[in-house]
């Protein structure tokens, strides 16, 4: 069906057809990502206010029907964001001031490249994707440092410095994190890693509970790579300024994109290395529900990333020095040891989590 | 207590031991998150404004309004205690001798750009006449809107003279 419907642009186009058709693809996952993180923004808004026991945005609406109330809040958010003026600032070195965000965000979709939507829902099934994740995550790190240094200010610059020296602290513990993911599931391929994780034992046979400690400072590392609450030293909104400053209207907008789209991602990795991707924890048995699919990657990655906003209405901001404590003194030496203690597992009897 | 000296030890220890187990097993962090998951689904209490409204005391310090008496007098003889007693020096008041010789104001101007509404022009007024009303919901859109002249304040309280009566009524027993 497919194939028949898509012979005639193919036919069409000749040689320049897989770059069309690679275009196209990318597009079909960019364009409801975009569409994710802005409705997550709202998520986020709604989920807080709720735990503030507050109803948050619940006024603008689609053509003024009034039970779509807050639905179309992020669309006038981005409008608001769009129109306004872009401001640069006279000192700053204007290229790098503008490509900076856009290096922000950049490195947050390409590492979606590698992501199996379902078994066979992959753009790139590349058998180092756990590598080319740990090096898109990385590149992230750039757009901060350039803003900072751009925006000619040194309070950017102090921000930028603060939140590179975070991310790139808690990516040693993510990266040790994924070694012991490495070790479980025999490969980097990340359908790989997936289908390493498919037994009979269904919720249990997920790398959660024999990687139980990697798990949690995985998904911690994963708030503080982020810049989230309560690691969010970056922003803080209400005290200190960030290497963000200078940064108005679309800019600052493109930003937040990145930020967000982060966030979606470091859920969809840990969905996808944690808790079995789109496996359903229910026995095939069960029919629809019992199909891994789509859907229950859906559902883990809105499980995980409304875990991000618990935390923030949960938690008060760490101080810079006990979130570098926390990186370096606590996480990196639980997940070496949890590796040492995983490769003697691995060995035994014990170990149960071979296909 | 002068116990042996190893017991403390040991008790120390086994604190150490408990502390470190609730640390690393985010015990308390996952008591903070208890708290938000409860209030998540407990009643909210956001209050849709235009369609619900807080409740008001009926000592509400809101608009200004000069009133009349039930014969169509306005109550205001221009005696000035409000005009000196405003500690924002919002009201303006000029006076003359009217005809049957009593005196009344020419101009009574309120500007509520400087008014901070602390209700003292009411208590001063000997004749209730200048009056703070429950209404809040007003603006100006250009320089001067928010200067009440007299005119405006008496028809103030004549559309909104049941309210304020019942209002004063309220709070006369506490007075």
């Amino acid at each position: 069906m497919l194939d028949s419907l898509l012979a005639y642009p193919q036919a069409l186009l000749g040689p320049l057809w897989p770059v069309v058709w690679t275009l196209v693809k990318i597009m079909l996952i960019v364009a409801p990502l975009m569409l994710c993180v802005a409705y997550l923004t709202l998520w986020e808004r709604k989920l807080i206010g709720y735990m503030q026991i507050r109803k948050g945005p619940n006024r603008v609406t689609f053509f003024g029907i009034r039970w779509l109330g807050g639905w179309a809040q992020p669309i006038a958010d981005g409008l608001k964001l769009l129109v306004k003026e872009v401001i640069i600032p006279a000192g700053s070195n204007k290229i790098l001031f503008v490509l900076a965000p856009v290096m922000a965000l950049g490195p947050a979709l390409a590492a979606w490249a590698v992501i199996p939507f379902s078994p066979e829902l992959i753009l790139s099934n590349i058998d180092a994707g756990l590598l080319y994740l740990m090096a898109m995550t990385s590149l992230g790190v750039y757009g901060i440092i350039i803003a900072g240094w751009a925006s000619n200010s040194k309070y950017a610059f102090l921000g930028s410095l603060r939140s590179a020296a975070q991310i790139v602290s808690y990516e040693i513990a993510m990266g040790f994190s994924l070694v012991g993911v490495l070790m479980a599931s025999q490969s980097l391929n990340l359908a790989e890693i997936v289908k390493a994780q498919q037994n009979s034992a269904g919720v249990f046979g997920w790398f959660w509970l024999p990687l139980f400690p990697l798990f949690i400072t995985y998904l911690i590392s994963g708030v503080a790579e982020t810049n989230r609450a309560p690691f969010d030293v970056a922003e803080g909104e209400s005290e200190i300024v960030g290497f963000h400053v200078e940064y108005s209207g679309m800019t600052f907008a493109v930003f937040s994109l990145a930020e967000y789209s982060a966030m979606i991602l470091i859920s969809t990795l840990t969905a996808i290395m944690f808790l079995g991707g789109w496996l359903s924890p229910f026995p095939v048995s069960w029919g629809v529900i019992g199909t891994g699919g789509f859907g229950w990657l859906f559902a883990k990655i809105f499980f995980v990333a409304s875990l991000f906003l618990w935390f923030r209405a949960t938690f008060p901001r760490y101080r810079y020095d006990q979130i570098m404590r926390l990186g370096w003194k606590v996480f990196i030496p639980v997940t070496l040891v949890w590796i040492v203690v995983l490769g003697a597992w691995m060995q035994t009897p014990l170990w149960v989590w071979w296909k | 207590m002068d116990a042996n000296p190893a017991v403390g030890m040991v008790e120390m220890m086994i604190q150490s031991i408990r502390k470190f187990f609730n640390t690393f097993l985010l015990f308390e962090l996952l008591k903070g998150m208890a708290v938000t998951g409860r209030y998540l689904f407990a009643r909210k209490i956001t209050v849709e404004y235009p369609e619900e409204k807080a409740p008001q005391s009926p000592r509400f310090r809101g608009l200004h309004a000069l009133r009349r008496y039930p014969n169509g007098e306005e109550r205001c003889i221009a005696c000035k205690l409000c005009e000196a007693v405003c500690p924002a020096l919002a009201i303006t008041i000029e006076s003359e001798q009217r005809e049957d010789g009593t005196r009344r104001t020419t101009r009574y101007d309120i500007d509520l750009t400087k008014c901070i509404f602390c209700g003292f022009c009411e208590e001063s007024c000997p004749v209730d006449s200048i009056v703070e009303t429950r209404i809040y919901e007003y603006h100006g859109e250009k320089r001067g809107d928010l200067i009440c002249t007299k005119p405006m304040l008496l028809a103030i309280g004549d559309a909104y003279e049941e309210q304020i009566a019942q209002d004063r009524a309220a709070d006369a027993k506490y007075r």
